[in-house]
């Protein structure tokens, strides 16, 4: 039990002492604090070097950019505090995507239908991922590592090597994500919405704090009596929903889609996750601060670009932040550690 | 190793050979050119930098790690080769330069393993991102070409007379010293040790730190090594060198029987699984098969070869047997 | 218990050599006979509209010619991703390869190889490096292509000043590094053009999603572009794409080369008023055509052959071994509906 308290992350250590509710808020809101700081340093650093990047235009387009990614991120969170990974996202988005543009392209559907139809392929795939994971009891990251490369195999054998181009695609599909809903985009209403539910449901709702709990250690919520395998099994049903939402929408930015749509997209949304403060250990972490960490990194991205530095940077930058902030957190969490067995807490 | 599961790897390598031979066979009837010395010397060649990053991803799996940052470092190796040879230093400069960085990059990954505490697949995956952006920033999207005869001979050519690709000899040789290493030796027990319980293995004296972060500083001086073999085969260096091996890499080490958990393994499996893909890729590519629909087969593959494993260890744990040794949970 | 594991490993190892042994030397045997034409076309990347159209050229000098005909490659446009593939068709013994060249030199060993073998191997849309190919058929004179793209692009814009871009596939591809240094060339000695500023240039990696980022990105960080000039199928479309949703077309200029049927909609409503190409399958065509006649013995490569190329007509091989296929094509709207491709 003593090893145990010293063992598992902080959220869990603190929340015995406060509650697990308001330990979660605290953190979580400490974090968030510290990103949006960082995102207003970041802000005024660039626009001094470059003011044409403060404008309205310029933000709208960080937000467009980063609205597919906080989608996935959403989802992406869900497994991550369960303490799982899912590395397939990306294969998901470029299946989804290329499977809704043909059936656009090919007049099989409308384009509600399409949407539908792209969103349960996304849910499926979602399922997949948690059957190998909750039920075959492979590790996440084996199980996703493989469905990574089976997803996008199998996006290029439906694609045969065509794309689905911005003429093949229905004006209406094109137009979401040029239409706005009271003045903002239509594709940022539509993540700002996912993430708020999301962040409601993974607070307030039995299954979503029982999330947490598995994630913080999974032993004790087996034996408490929570249904782990059937909420993993949930949260990949989720991140793979989201993905396919991503994917259904994916088309109508970015106008043709091929076979190698949103690849690599996983890196950029752990990345998102991470720096977001979501704990890779499970167990603490907000939907909110996913979405932070994505648009902290597609703020970076945009800064880069105005700056006219080389674009070369960004892989490299994404790898560093993802260690900063898992580096970061670990120290803060040895530091909480050292707190509490000073105090006594055995 | 208990008895039971000495008889689970006995069949598994078994296991093995079946399937490589059930692949050649496949590949023969796929086409005409599959069985010819030429073919399989190219198979090989091909395999061979995947091989040399396999070798050490094993010992590292095994001793309860992963690293997935080995096509990164090939990618980045490669491309620092191109960017000094570019600049007209000597390729006996150069080859032991890279290494160095190779084991720099390890040793970095050693540390935030070790020291800090992070878990490897973030680190890994942090790293893979870094490494693979460090080599866009060296080289840009450029290729390097022009190499010295020598050069590109080793990488492409077979030795004179044979069949025999020169980076085989390469890989036979780590082959043969990782099989001694971990078979034969003390450092070997250690690595298993670390594997099967971290904590009983520190409180037995063993320095677990020391030897993962060794094992993370072999995994990047050899990845560095394989990238220097690739742009010596393709006489081109490339920062996109190696973009997608690492699933090949894993596969292999997973499908050659080492446990994802730690504490279980063979080099001869590895080796084994390390053909059979090769086996299987290269019998799809004579059928015209693209690499990408051929990811398919080996994605799948990787999830069997834990799924079928974890199912047989599930089966057998239920049987009521006497255990001589309870499973302990390693995290 | 260790020896069963070695003497395993010795087994398997042992049957590969012994395979590979019994399979000799001969490795599948060497060029294809001069009868049979099997023609492998090799573009960048498959998964290019642009290509498909060059190989229905391809397809139908094989039904001409009796031959057969393949099509393999990459899914990402990079040099060392068509290493493999041309490995490949040297192992399966094809009579010729018609490769466009992502990135010259990396593929010239692979080429060089095959060559050795007796497979012909003729480039098509973007060359080789010149020791690594037969021949070159090249659609266009590369000066005149990326003159004509000059020309055009000061046409649209408004007083023929301002500051231009160009969107270009990967930044290796021989044929738009030869066509941005004409454009350069031609913008730095024509007083036509000295009003004109190419700011930079940027690369779409002739993969839909990053065009569109790269040209979302050339509009935010240069707020004056006056012109756009996009010398891919790929990144013109992807442009025009974006200058309509961000609202910016008519406002930033948009040219370079694309085909009819992706451009149609914006040369109609105004987006890219005009913009070149040739006739892709016609490239296609001939240089299926030249790589039978290479197999058949017919020519050898050599600069001053001439030869005639079925429905195209004759042509000869200048002095640098490129047959040139014909003058590039001009699309506006009143001619774009003639062709359908």
């Amino acid at each position: 039990m003593s090893t145990r308290a010293i063992e598992s992350p902080t959220g869990s250590a603190l929340a015995g002492r406060i509650g697990l509710g308001r330990t979660l808020t605290l953190v979580a809101r400490l974090r968030e604090v510290g990103i949006v700081l960082v995102l207003l340093a970041v802000v005024a650093i660039v626009t001094i070097q470059a003011p044409l990047f403060f404008s309205v235009s310029n933000f709208e387009q960080i937000l467009l950019n980063v609205s597919l990614i906080a989608i996935v991120a959403v989802g992406q969170t869900t497994v991550v505090l369960t303490r799982n990974v899912d590395l397939s996202v990306g294969s998901v988005v470029g299946l989804v995507a290329f499977a809704t543009g043909d059936l656009l392209k090919e007049h099989t559907l409308g384009v509600p239908a399409a949407i539908g139809v792209g969103c349960l392929l996304g849910l499926g795939l979602g399922a997949f991922n948690g059957l190998i994971v909750a039920v075959a009891r492979v590790p996440a990251i084996v199980a996703t590592l493989g469905t990574l490369y089976v997803y996008r195999g199998l996006d290029f054998i439906v694609a045969g090597g065509k794309q689905v181009s911005a003429i093949d695609l229905p004006r209406d599909y094109l137009g979401i994500a040029t239409s706005s809903v009271l003045a903002i985009p239509t594709l940022i209403v539509a993540a700002a919405l996912i993430a708020l539910v999301a962040a409601y449901l993974l607070r307030n709702s039995g299954p979503g704090r029982e999330l947490y709990a598995i994630g913080s250690n999974p032993a004790a919520a087996e034996v408490v009596g929570i249904p782990t395998q059937r909420l993993i099994f949930g949260a990949f049903v989720v991140c793979g929903l989201c993905a396919g939402i991503a994917g259904v929408l994916w088309g109508s930015r970015f106008g043709s889609v091929n076979a190698l749509a949103a690849s690599g997209l996983e890196l950029q949304v752990i990345a998102a996750v991470v720096v977001g403060g979501v704990n890779i250990f499970g167990g603490s972490g907000t939907v909110i601060g996913a979405v932070l960490g994505a648009i902290l990194l597609a703020t970076i991205e945009n800064a880069l670009r105005i700056l006219h530095l080389s674009e070369f940077w960004l892989l490299a930058i994404d790898g560093a932040i993802i260690l900063l902030a898992v580096g970061t957190d670990a120290a803060i969490r040895g530091y909480f550690q050292r707190i509490l067995m000073r105090t006594g807490r055995r | 190793m208990s008895l039971r599961s000495l008889a689970l790897f006995r069949r598994w390598e078994t296991l093995l050979v079946v399937l490589l031979v059930a692949f050649i066979v496949l590949g023969s009837s796929l086409s005409p050119y599959f069985v010819s010395g030429s073919n399989f010397s190219n198979l090989t060649s091909n395999l061979m930098e995947k091989a040399i990053m396999a070798l050490p991803l094993a010992l590292i799996i095994i001793a309860g790690e992963i690293d997935l940052s080995v096509e990164s470092m090939l990618g980045l190796a490669s491309a620092l080769l191109g960017f000094t040879y570019a600049l007209g230093w000597p390729l006996w400069l150069d080859i032991p330069l890279v290494l160095f960085v190779g084991a720099m990059g390890g040793l970095l990954n050693g540390v935030l393993v070790t020291r800090v505490g992070l878990p490897s697949l973030v680190v890994t995956l942090g790293t893979l991102a870094l490494y693979r952006g460090l080599a866009s920033v060296v080289l840009g999207p450029r290729s390097v070409s022009g190499w010295p005869e020598w050069f590109t001979n080793f990488g492409f050519s077979n030795v004179p007379g044979t069949l025999i690709p020169w980076p085989l000899l390469v890989f036979a040789a780590l082959a043969i010293a990782f099989l001694f290493v971990l078979h034969r030796t003390w450092i070997g027990r250690q690595i298993y040790a670390i594997g099967k319980n971290k904590e009983a293995a520190r409180y037995s004296g063993i320095d677990v730190a020391k030897v993962k972060t060794y094992l993370f500083i072999f995994s990047g001086v050899l990845s560095a090594l394989a990238g220097v073999i690739l742009t010596a085969r393709f006489s081109s260096a490339r920062a996109d060198n190696g973009q997608g091996f690492v699933l090949d890499v894993v596969t292999s080490v997973l499908l050659g029987g080492v446990n994802i958990f730690g504490g279980e393994g063979t080099i001869v499996g590895v080796v084994l699984a390390i053909f059979v893909i090769g086996v299987l890729r290269n019998g799809l590519t004579l059928a015209d098969v693209s690499p990408d629909t051929q990811s398919v087969a080996v994605g799948a593959l990787l999830i069997l070869s834990v799924a079928g494993p974890t199912l047989v260890r599930r089966i057998s744990a239920a049987w009521p047997r006497r255990q001589l040794t309870k499973p302990v949970s390693n995290s | 218990m260790r020896w069963r594991r070695c003497s395993q490993f010795a087994m398997a190892g042992m049957a590969i050599l012994v395979v590979a042994a019994c399979g000799g030397s001969s490795g599948g045997g060497g060029g294809a006979s001069p009868a049979t034409l099997n023609i492998a076309f090799l573009p960048k990347a498959v998964n290019n509209p642009y290509f498909d159209v060059a190989a229905s050229g391809g397809q139908e000098a094989a039904t001409a010619l009796n031959g057969q005909f393949k099509q393999v490659g990459p899914s990402e446009a990079t040099g060392a991703a068509q290493i493999p593939f041309i490995q490949t068709l040297t192992q399966q013994s094809v009579s010729a390869i018609v490769v466009s060249a992502d990135d010259p030199d990396a593929i010239a060993p692979a080429l060089k190889q095959a060559m050795a073998k007796g497979i012909k191997v003729v480039g098509y849309d973007s060359s080789p490096a010149k020791d690594a190919r037969n021949v070159f058929i090249n659609q266009a004179d590369s000066k005149g292509i990326g003159v004509v793209q000059v020309q055009m692009v000061c046409d649209e814009i408004p007083g023929c000043a301002g500051e231009i871009a160009v969107l270009s596939a990967t930044s290796t591809a021989t044929n738009q590094n030869a066509w941005i240094q004409a454009m350069k060339d031609e913008l730095a000695s024509n007083s036509k053009y000295s009003a004109l500023k190419l700011v930079k240039v940027a690369y779409g990696n002739d993969d839909p999603q990053v065009s569109t980022t790269e040209a979302q990105a050339l509009l935010t960080s240069y707020p004056n572009l006056k012109g756009i000039i996009s010398p891919t199928t790929v990144g013109i479309s992807a442009a025009a794409q974006v200058l309509e949703q961000t609202g910016k077309a008519g406002k930033v200029q948009l040219t370079g080369l694309g085909t009819p049927n992706l451009m149609r909609k914006y040369v109609k409503d105004g987006t890219c008023k005009e913009f070149a190409l040739w006739n892709v399958k016609d490239l296609g065509y001939l240089a299926y055509y030249t790589a039978a006649l290479l197999v058949q013995g017919k020519i050898k490569g050599n600069p001053g052959e001439k030869f005639t190329a079925g429905r195209l007509g004759d042509y000869t091989i200048d002095p640098n071994g490129v047959v040139l296929l014909g003058p590039p094509f001009v699309f506006k709207a009143d001619n774009i509906d003639q062709l359908n491709f």
